[in-house]
């Protein structure tokens, strides 16, 4: 009896679990800021804060803007010896209530193939894609190239 | 099985997928041996010959006389290096009179694509006293060598060029008579930075 009895129960809390995937509309993105740019030939990023006011957890898929055609979050990580990598993610999940910040030094938006210099001043639109197909627009604004955070 | 249960399964599927993906990413980091020698900061020498961003060919002897800054990166480097350019930048700015004893140097270990002219309209737009170095492929062998840095041409298919470079991230600190001082791993706040080198110096008189 023991056995199946675990079984039940695993099985019951699969049923019981909330979806995995919640949509985007609970999510609140904060303190966007970028880098200017020199020209167009080298990666531009952009940072914010993704916060879930949900109850579920929410994953992000993607982003979108028309300023990059190639936009991707990367992970920065730094080892035990202080060699750093790039690595890109597929997805980056926000577990409810939780806020996930992609700031210097670790999650970023890699902006690949600059459609136009990132001038410092102006701003542009960028589009988080959820895994749900929901997006969520932000206008992020073009800060100094030597800013160090969204306060700069 | 509902649509529930089966999405459930998926997501399981998924997140063993995604541990595979860690592992390999951890088998994919290279051997430590050449990186761990950063940790053996007795042993580091500043041994170079490269070229500023200004055309001119720079050893670590025309660095005598002032502290010098040293850290490693390059320019198609979205994060990491413009974070610690903007760092070194507002410790050059806080440091007003004594910045003149300071030489911040930005050494690429992109020698592909970051000759000295990528360098030069890259590097002053943080900080007009930083100086960029570039050098062929045999040069920053041998500066990295001598620095006990670590860095390498990483393949990525998503990455401008179709690579990235991974590489030490720390700042290391030189006397104004060539000797290591010491390191500030990434992320040390500049105020940390600036009071650390104004102590010394003001106790270099």
């Amino acid at each position: 009896m023991r056995p199946f009895g675990i079984a039940t129960l695993v099985l019951s809390l699969l049923a019981a679990a909330p979806p995995v995937l919640a949509d985007g509309d609970d999510v609140v993105i904060e303190d966007a800021w970028s880098r200017a740019s020199i020209g167009t030939s080298r990666p531009g990023v952009a940072y914010m804060t993704l916060r879930n006011t949900g109850a579920e957890p929410v994953m992000v898929t993607g982003m979108r803007t028309d300023l990059a055609m190639m936009p991707m979050i990367h992970a920065t990580t730094t080892d035990a010896q202080g060699v750093t990598r790039m690595s890109h993610m597929e997805e980056v999940e926000i577990a409810a209530g939780e806020a996930v910040a992609l700031a210097p030094g670790g999650l970023h938006v890699m902006l690949m193939d600059l459609q136009r210099p990132m001038v410092e001043g102006e701003s542009y639109t960028l589009s988080v894609i959820f895994a749900d197909g929901t997006e969520a627009s932000i206008q992020v604004p073009i800060l100094g190239m030597a800013s160090r955070g969204p306060a700069d | 099985m509902t649509g529930l249960q089966k999405g459930l399964w998926a997501a399981v599927a998924v997140a063993a997928l995604g541990a595979g993906g860690l592992a390999l990413f951890d088998a994919r980091s290279p051997d430590t041996t050449a990186s761990a020698e950063a940790n053996a900061p007795a042993s580091v020498v500043a041994e170079f010959e490269l070229t500023g961003h200004n055309g001119v060919a720079r050893t670590a002897e025309d660095l005598r006389g002032q502290w010098s800054l040293v850290f490693f990166g390059f320019t198609n480097c979205p994060d990491i290096c413009p974070t610690t350019l903007a760092e070194i930048a507002q410790v050059m700015d806080d440091l007003g009179a004594q910045a003149d004893a300071v030489q911040p140097l930005f050494i690429s270990v992109d020698s592909e694509r970051d000759r000295p002219e990528a360098l030069a309209e890259y590097v002053p737009q943080f900080h007009p006293s930083i100086l960029g170095l570039a050098g062929t492929p045999e040069q920053i062998e041998a500066a990295a060598a001598s620095f006990k840095i670590f860095y390498e041409r990483v393949p990525e298919e998503t990455a401008p060029d179709g690579y990235t470079m991974g590489h030490t991230s720390q700042v290391f600190l030189f006397d104004p008579e060539g000797a290591f001082v010491r390191l500030y791993s990434y992320g040390t706040p500049a105020p940390e930075i600036t009071a650390d080198l104004r102590a010394r110096i003001d106790a270099d008189g």
